[in-house]
């Protein structure tokens, strides 16, 4: 760690921004792609040049542009009803990014409670806790995903909370860890002397430690989350027509691959990228935060 | 090392109590299971009738208790769609081709990590690492179904090298095996090129060396076998995302194992197959660890289970 530093701080052609953060080119990379999904996906009705649900019979599995047979301003080309892919993409952007950000967000707050109250309270409601985490971990969580959707519907709405009742094992595990660690030391005995109650102490303890490992573990779940999101609608499951998933996209394009393969091709390369993006700035993040854990 | 299986498997008891817990209150939730069978049309009697025969009508704990009872032994109900058929009986028919599937995959995410990961780890900060890195984060970044349709499109309709889907050709396993195992390839070379380095920069390799071993036998004889003590501890804790993944790998290839049996009846609220292979799932998940820690011991007689 310290040599490295001294090597960055001595070749001095970076700036000072790239120092202090120890900027790597492959997070900066992630960092303007995943930036280009936000505004895209923020943006969308002024970026799409059609409306995506809007078919053009005329103009019904048109290749992109540069292919033989494209037809001018349908760059990306049309799908089987004739819908603008480009209008198409840029629109799934927006069912990925939710799902993936407030996903992760409601795990989040799941998990953090859950281990924060687990590892505090210990006992038998550690231990029924404990259960329920290694329970929901056994259990390959597509299969989980899709029978709870199978059960209850299938709304936006519906599968951020349940992504957020499942997701949050990995956050507790982690905040539970630290709360144990942390517990028995005496800065917790010295502060319940002077009248502070001790979960306010825990609180104001634990959270500053984890906050690296958990920062980097839900870069690496929001990329987790928008395949698993993918792979919802792709099966048919995850947020229903007419709202356009990427993964929709991907299962319609799927009986036209022999004759027009960009129906199913796009979509996987805009999946690939976003997550690619999130994984690149997760790695940076790792190296930056959390250096216990392998590179 | 018997009273350690034993132990573990003993511990494995609350963990499947708690998948049947959330299976059952799935099932409850999941709507009337007498309605669902009886149709629209029963009168009142009927459902009545058929909800005491079911033991419906007492109350939830006891139900569960009963549940439980069949659960061990044997009965997981009758699936509502192959007419009658023992769901656990439907199930099992289809593991054999999930698990080869599960199988091929976990061969080829070996084959292809175990020589990247060790290239990667030697040629650090050149060429062959880079390019080994590269393929191994687009393999994480990848959606497998997506891989799968791409393998499709080039080496079945395209090259004409493969069947499109399906089983019957003996080669046929390759392509839905490539792209269930890609991702696990990915991660296990990304692993074993981090741990081969921190092995690699041990005293006990420095030594080695010094007393003359050649460097393909210092590698071979001393750092893999710490090397590998990670790698197949990744190997059993991601059985479970091989077992997920399988589900929607099945699907796109038409391979009919569990996986399209589960998209199938959950489709058509098949519940007793839907629980039947949750619950198989997870015990196979179980078992991998299980066999995973014991290999651990055989080849790190370091750790000892007492």
């Amino acid at each position: 760690m310290a040599d490295r530093e001294t090597i960055e701080i001595g070749t001095g052609s970076r700036s000072m921004l790239a120092t202090t953060l120890r900027l790597q080119p492959l997070a900066v990379v992630g960092m303007f792609i995943l930036a280009a999904f936000i505004v895209m996906a923020i943006l969308a009705p002024y970026l799409a040049p059609y409306d995506p649900g809007i078919p053009d019979l005329r103009a019904r599995l048109a290749p992109p542009v540069w292919l033989e047979g494209g037809v001018a301003g349908h760059l990306l080309g049309t799908d089987h009803l004739g819908r603008d892919m480009l209008s198409r993409l840029i629109y799934g952007s927006r069912i990925a990014l939710l799902v993936g950000f407030f996903g992760v967000l409601c795990a989040l707050a799941i998990g953090v409670t859950v281990g924060l109250v687990s590892g505090y309270v210990g006992g038998k409601l550690d231990a029924f806790m404990m259960g329920v985490v290694n329970s929901l971990l056994a259990i390959p969580n597509t299969l989980l995903y899709l029978t709870v959707l199978a059960v209850f519907g299938q709304s936006l709405f519906l599968l951020i909370a349940i992504i957020g009742c499942i997701n949050w094992t990995t956050f507790a595990r982690v905040v539970r860890a630290e709360v144990l660690t942390i517990k028995t030391r005496e800065f917790i005995d010295a502060a319940r002397t002077i009248g502070q109650r001790p979960a306010v102490t825990l609180i104001r303890h634990v959270l500053p430690n984890v906050m690296g490992p958990i920062i980097v573990i839900a870069t690496m779940n929001v990329a987790m989350l928008i395949i698993l999101e993918a792979s919802l609608s792709f099966l048919g499951f995850g947020v229903q027509p007419p709202t356009v998933t990427w993964g929709r996209m991907l299962s319609d394009g799927r009986a036209y691959i022999a004759t027009a393969w960009w129906l199913a091709a796009f979509p996987g390369m805009m999946i690939t990228l976003l997550t690619l993006s999130l994984i690149f700035i997760g790695d940076w993040l790792r190296d930056r935060f959390d250096p216990r854990s392998e590179p | 090392m018997m009273g350690y299986i034993v132990r573990r498997i003993l511990q494995m008891v609350p963990i499947l109590i708690g998948i049947t817990l959330i299976v059952f209150v799935l099932l409850r939730v999941s709507g009337d299971p007498i309605l669902l069978m009886l149709g629209e049309e029963a009168t009142p009697e009927q459902v009545a009738q058929l909800r005491q025969a079911y033991g419906l009508d007492r109350p939830i704990v006891e139900q569960y208790l009963i549940y439980m009872r069949d659960l061990i032994g044997g009965d997981f109900g009758t699936s509502l769609r192959y007419n009658g058929q023992p769901a656990l009986e439907v199930v099992l028919e289809r593991l054999p081709a999930t698990a080869r599937l599960a199988g091929m995959a976990l061969l080829i995410a070996i084959a292809i990590s175990l020589p990247a990961g060790v290239i990667s780890a030697i040629y650090r900060g050149r060429a062959p690492e880079y390019i080994a890195s590269f393929f191994s984060v687009l393999g994480q970044a990848m959606p497998n179904f997506w891989l799968g349709i791409m393998l499709i499109l080039i080496f079945a309709i395209g090259l004409g090298w493969f069947p499109v889907s399906g089983q019957e050709d003996r080669f046929a396993v390759v392509l839905p095996g490539l792209a269930l195992g890609a991702s696990l390839a990915a991660v296990l070379t990304r692993l074993l090129r981090s741990s081969l380095i921190e092995v690699l920069n041990q005293d006990y390799i420095r030594t080695a060396r010094a007393k003359g071993i050649r460097p393909g036998a210092v590698l071979a004889r001393h750092a893999m076998r710490n090397a590998l003590l990670s790698y197949l501890t990744v190997i059993g804790l991601e059985a479970a995302s091989l077992m997920a993944g399988a589900v929607v790998t099945e699907q796109v290839f038409a391979w009919p194992g569990i996986g399209l049996l589960a998209i199938q009846a959950i489709n058509s609220r098949d519940m007793a197959v839907v629980q039947t292979i949750v619950i198989l799932a997870a015990v196979i998940v179980m078992v991998t660890n299980l066999v995973v820690d014991v290999l651990y011991s055989v080849i790190d007689p370091r750790i000892q289970h007492g």
